[in-house]
């Protein structure tokens, strides 16, 4: 018999695999193609306290065993998310992590405040997007920001509050460090890393927004890293993500330390991506007799 | 509803310069679409991730048929393939076409936005009249698809080199060309004039845009275009509020 059951602040998830933030929308889109009652849990798109309208088209490129995206955290606000996509994602026997997001620490934790009082199982505070001017990845890069945006967060949110952590930086462990003396009940990570495309015969970068988030398999071997470097350095779990696209991507996620994973940029090539990774741990599970993910996770010293 | 379906490539020919004309077997996605929709086909080459973005051009029998332009890796690879190979697509996506219940028929193409309007024409052309304006920068491919389905046909060619020389909405103006709704696709300029000169006569017009995607269902808000909302604007999502548009809602930069 196996269990893939994971807790994570208190919080049990009948499997390790959620999705990643900006890559499910708020599932029902996917919802054609993958039983969302399979996922552990659906970690939505980043939602505001109020509507956002997002970066320029183009938003896309592709480059290498990746994509950049610029979406810019686009969002119809807290308060349509609560009315349309809660009811939609409750349907279903699942978690559900709303990521978080703001320009400033008042708009992160007025969004975490509305947000508290709705039936959502945890929050992930989104530090760490690389297509916002204000807030995103400015907060989450610096570790005295990274301290007050995640103390200030704290103390109204009434959810276990996961952080999703910026790869942008010199030392994860070091800003892994401050989101948990600073109160977080888990990290999340990787968010994308910042990356440009540009298009010769145009003379000009292919985003709009000229820089972007790189996803997808490239970024797994830089996710993995960082996912082992901070499950080293802090207590608190670590949902892991960056490239996964297979069951042995997940795994080795787990190995370096995480509880467990996400799935992102697959899911835009494959729309049945969870299921299949879902099923290939169970299959990994039961072909190399591991009762529990307990027993392989952070096996990596 | 919207399916992922492995087919077996048909036919696969040149037809111009880039352009390839190319039929896959898909009876479960060629059964839920209509003209004017798109499906998203994956390179599936370890390298390129993510699905094309492809019109549908026209619906048969179990199968369907695509007239795309190789521009990039991915619709390189597709040129490349032979009949017999296999190919995963994602689809039918998007909205389509409203087939109008008006009698006069304009359809207007540009370049590799022509074929889309094939399979629209044919759903036209028992409810009135079909004109179709198509234009190209140089040659022209697909006439004879459009003449076999009864509509008029004429064609304007930057080089002059087949039809008008000019562009295709100057074609549309030396004519004084009226009807009732013109359905259009094609670059974003020649959208722009059509969605003008629509609006200049009083005729509805349906435009299918293009943007760069990444899912193609709507999930990763990567497609956005500016539409006209109340006083302010929006972000719509080409691929599942579109591609097809009423010219008058779309903010044209």
């Amino acid at each position: 018999m196996i269990d893939t059951r994971v807790k994570i602040a208190g919080v049990e998830f009948k499997n390790p695999v959620t999705t990643a933030s900006g890559t499910f929308g708020s599932g029902r889109e996917y919802g054609e193609f993958a039983d969302i009652n399979r996922l552990g849990a659906v970690t939505v798109k980043g939602v505001a306290a109020e509507p956002w309208l997002g970066n320029d088209s183009p938003r896309i490129a592709e480059v290498y065993g990746g994509m950049l995206n610029s979406v810019g955290l686009q969002n119809p606000g807290a308060e349509y998310f609560i009315k349309e996509d809660i009811p939609f994602l409750r349907q279903f026997d699942t978690r559900i992590i709303v990521n978080v997001c703001g320009h400033t620490i008042d708009e992160y934790v007025k969004a975490v405040e509305i947000l508290s009082e709705a039936d959502v199982d945890m929050l992930e505070l989104n530090i760490s997007c690389p297509n916002v001017k204000e807030g995103g990845m400015a907060f989450g890069t610096d570790c005295k920001m990274i301290e007050k945006v995640v103390g200030e967060v704290k103390k109204k949110a009434k959810k276990p509050l996961i952080v999703k952590m910026s790869p942008n930086v010199t030392d994860i462990t070091e800003t892994s460090k401050a989101a948990e003396a600073a109160g977080a009940d888990a990290l999340s990570m990787i968010n994308t890393i910042t990356g440009m495309k540009i298009d010769i015969y145009r003379r000009k970068p292919v985003l709009a927004n000229k820089i972007g988030g790189l996803s997808g398999p490239a970024v797994k071997p830089v996710a993995v890293r960082m996912v082992w470097q901070s499950a080293k350095a802090v207590r608190i779990p670590i949902i892991g993500m960056g490239g996964i696209t297979t069951a042995e991507d997940a795994i080795e996620f787990i190995m370096a330390g995480a509880s467990m994973t996400a799935v992102g940029t697959a899911n835009f090539t494959n729309p049945t991506a969870t299921m299949d990774i879902i099923s290939g741990i169970e299959k990994f599970m039961t072909e190399n007799n591991i009762g529990s993910l307990d027993e392989i996770r952070g096996i990596i010293e | 509803m919207k399916l992922v379906e492995t087919g077996i490539i048909l036919k696969n020919t040149s037809v111009a310069p880039d352009i390839y004309d190319m039929t896959i077997r898909l009876p479960e996605i060629s059964a839920l679409a209509v003209c004017g929709q798109f499906v998203e086909v994956y390179p599936d080459n370890g390298v390129n991730l993510l699905a094309r973005p492809i019109s549908i051009c026209q619906i048969g029998d179990g199968t369907l048929r695509f007239v795309f332009q190789a521009v990039g890796a991915g619709t390189r690879l597709f040129s490349s393939l032979k009949a017999g190979q296999r190919l995963r697509v994602l689809g039918p996506c998007g909205n389509g076409y409203p087939i109008s219940e008006e009698k006069k028929f304009i359809l207007v193409g540009g370049g590799i936005g022509v074929p889309p309007l094939l399979e629209t024409a044919c759903r036209l052309k028992d409810k009135g009249e079909v004109d179709v304006f198509l234009g190209f920068r140089s040659g022209s491919f697909l006439r004879e698809d459009f003449e076999n389905t009864g509509a008029n046909v004429y064609i304007a060619s930057d080089d002059g080199s087949a039809g008008f020389k000019g562009n295709v909405v100057g074609l549309m103006e030396s004519a004084g060309v009226q009807g009732d709704v013109i359905y259009s696709c094609g670059p974003r300029i020649m959208l722009k004039a059509v969605a003008e000169y629509a609006e200049k006569r009083g005729i509805k017009a349906y435009v299918s845009m293009e943007e760069r995607m990444a899912c193609g269902i709507g999930a990763c808000v990567g497609c956005t275009l500016k539409i006209k909302d109340g006083n302010g604007i929006s972000n719509k999502k080409v691929c599942k509020d579109g591609p097809v548009f009423d010219s008058r809602e779309v903010v044209w930069q």
